[in-house]
């Protein structure tokens, strides 16, 4: 079962990995050429394209590059000459942690706001959550970030406005300065993921096993948190599933606000230095994450719903 | 950017409907319905997932937002004829004026430029940006959609691979690497954001393509022997283009975000033209002296997307097939 769900991967994978080599091979702009600089003479852009293959046809220098990547070698950045992967592990965990904190703001707060929203729907109480995750849809991120810069940072001066502590350097700094980005990336998650609750919840709330457990005299809370709540998940897990592409596009928005040093600003310097090799392997990176984390979200249903382990879509 | 979704799984849509057991849990019976309704539409079709805008009781803020979103256009097509100022000339002397000071309605940037004025010219960038990106998207992904939901098989299943393949990439990434080897003028942002969308709208076009497919008139008209043309010009094409033309009206919205993110990463239409995007980054930079500079672009931006999301919805929810009793 896992084996036959891992090899649909594969035409995947291959098919993304083809594309991120096509679309930054056939922009324009020669990187040999680029790569020369000050040093325009012919033979210096020939030695170039010879060592990097760019005389090759496309697919022999596609092919290449699969077997180095696939062996761990994205190559090397044309400006810094550092290996990309090398680069990638130095940034990542900047954009992770940012990441990963705003999934948690949103998911920590859209579970209570959409259960409650499906408990009490249609009264005053939800009609407000609904309408409050309408709105917060309609807000870009770089607005959010400009909005909470302004108050958390101009005008109460709780947080510092731009700039970044490493984790290992002063923790409380850390905290301090990745709170806004995480924010800033959180809200329009936090509304998608409260709808989205709210309306399984609602189905799952009218199930016979509901009715059951409230037959049984259970608290209200306990049917709402432990019963109902996981099998309404499957929707909002998807989603997360997906927003991790998102989160890392965001990223590179929202790093380039608070300038923190992460992969989405080495991204956004990378394409603006013209460093072909190093924009290959961070696209490739960030789409083969949002492949595997689509895959994860795969392998998570089976586990939370025993119906899809045993094949079965729906038990009757 | 447009985000697709389309959970494998819906549990809500065969959840028994007769919620008419005396529990107090369970919304009552009609409001519950109604409400898978509009979750198996939204989950089996829509591309994206937006909370539904409450109904009826609220008309009027469907029209509030229809008549936001007419002066919005009413201010970029007539900027030109508009009493404005010229929105790149630059008085030294009115630098950074507050709202209703000297004159200016909203004041003036950092370089004495009217911000009224400002904006005005900038919502015929995002207006132009965003109408060719959709109508772009709209047209390639809703052919490929229609067709790949009309004639199913290996074409249907090459085209909805590379369609899964490119929505695994983060938009926004892919947007970024292209305009900044193409270039930032006008058209080639307007094309690359356009482009970019096709995979979106062939979801959208695939899903309704897929549901129109099994109604009667559909049958009818193959059973009486028409040809797939005429299915699928004179049959499905007027029930498919409903729900994406109102997929469209979000998606404008969501290509106005995505101009002011090029924006603020200097990728936006080339300097001195003024952008919504661009307003919002260059106000910025004076957030501590003069915050109305950054936070009223960053209203209207936001009140227009606002507006668009929930204009395209409330028409969503009215062209959805799979909410129309059959």
């Amino acid at each position: 079962m896992l084996l036959r769900k891992l090899l649909t991967l594969v035409p995947t994978v291959l098919l993304v990995s083809f594309l991120t080599y096509v679309l930054v091979d056939l922009l324009p702009g020669d990187a040999a050429t680029l790569l020369a600089g000050n040093d325009p003479r012919q033979e210096t852009i020939d030695a170039i394209r010879e060592e990097l293959n760019l005389n090759d046809p496309l697919p022999v220098r596609y092919v290449k590059w699969l077997g180095d990547v696939a062996t761990g070698d994205f190559g090397r950045s044309f400006r810094t000459n550092q290996p990309v992967l090398e680069a990638i592990g130095e940034r990542l965990p900047i954009t992770l942690q940012i990441g990963l904190m705003a999934l948690l703001f949103a998911i920590i707060l859209s579970i209570p706001l959409g259960v409650i929203s499906a408990y009490r729907a249609n009264t005053a109480i939800d009609k407000t959550i609904t309408t409050v995750s309408f709105g917060l849809l309609a807000i870009p991120n770089f607005v959010m970030a400009l909005v909470l810069l302004y108050v958390f940072a101009v005008r109460f001066r709780i947080f510092p406005a731009v700039g970044w502590t490493r984790i290992t350097e002063d923790l409380g700094e850390n905290i301090k300065r990745s709170i806004l980005p995480a924010l800033s990336l959180s809200i329009g998650q936090l509304a998608v993921y409260t709808r989205l609750l709210r309306t399984d919840m609602i189905a799952t709330l009218q199930e016979d096993f509901v009715s059951m457990a409230k037959a049984k005299g259970l608290p209200t809370w306990r049917i709402l948190f432990t019963h109902a709540l996981r099998p309404s998940s499957f929707s909002l897990l998807t989603i997360v599933g997906l927003q991790v592409g998102g989160l890392i596009g965001g990223a590179v928005i929202v790093e380039q606000f608070f300038a923190l040093p992460g992969i989405g600003r080495m991204l956004f310097e990378a394409i603006s230095q013209r460093d072909l090799v190093l924009v290959q392997g961070v696209v490739l990176f960030i789409g083969l994450t949002t492949v595997l984390a689509n895959f994860a979200v795969d392998l998570v249903y089976s586990v939370l719903d025993p119906r899809i382990r045993r094949g079965s879509t729906r038990a009757a | 950017m447009a985000r697709p979704v389309q959970p494998d799984l819906d549990p809500s849509s065969d959840a028994p409907n007769d919620g008419s057991a005396p529990d107090q849990l369970a919304a009552p019976a009609g409001v519950a319905v109604a409400e898978q309704g509009i979750s198996a539409g939204a989950s089996g079709g829509a591309a994206i997932q937006l909370p539904a805008p409450p109904r009826k009781k609220w008309r009027i803020f469907y029209y509030l937002a229809i008549a936001w979103l007419a002066l919005i256009v009413f201010a970029a097509v007539f900027a030109d004829v508009l009493p404005l100022r010229d929105p790149n000339f630059q008085v030294v002397r009115d630098r950074l004026a507050a709202p209703g000071e000297k004159g200016y309605i909203l004041g003036t940037d950092d370089l004495g430029r009217d911000l009224l004025s400002r904006l005005a010219y900038g919502a015929r960038v995002s207006l132009i940006i965003s109408i060719t990106a959709v109508l772009i998207g709209s047209i390639f992904g809703g052919a490929l959609g229609l067709t790949a939901g009309f004639f199913r098989g290996w074409y249907e299943r090459i085209v909805m691979s590379f369609v899964d393949v490119l929505l695994a990439f983060p938009a926004l990434v892919l947007l970024l690497a292209l305009v900044a080897f193409v270039g930032q003028s006008l058209r080639t942002i307007s094309l690359v954001i356009g482009f970019l969308a096709i995979p979106s709208y062939s979801r959208v076009a695939r899903a309704t393509t897929l549901a129109v497919s099994q109604r009667e008139y559909v049958m009818a008209a193959r059973a009486l022997g028409a040809k797939s043309s005429r299915i699928l010009f004179k049959e499905l094409l007027p029930n498919v283009a409903l729900p994406v033309v109102a997929f469209g009206l979000v998606a404008l919205g969501l290509v106005i975000v995505a101009e002011g993110g090029l924006a603020f990463l200097g990728l936006s239409v080339e300097f001195p033209t003024a952008t919504w995007g661009s307003l919002i980054a260059q106000g910025k930079r004076s957030i501590r002296s003069a915050p109305h500079l950054a936070l009223i672009p960053s209203l209207v931006m936001l009140l227009t997307v606002l507006s668009l999301n929930y204009v395209g919805d409330t028409l969503r929810s009215r062209f959805d097939v799979r909410e129309s009793a059959l």
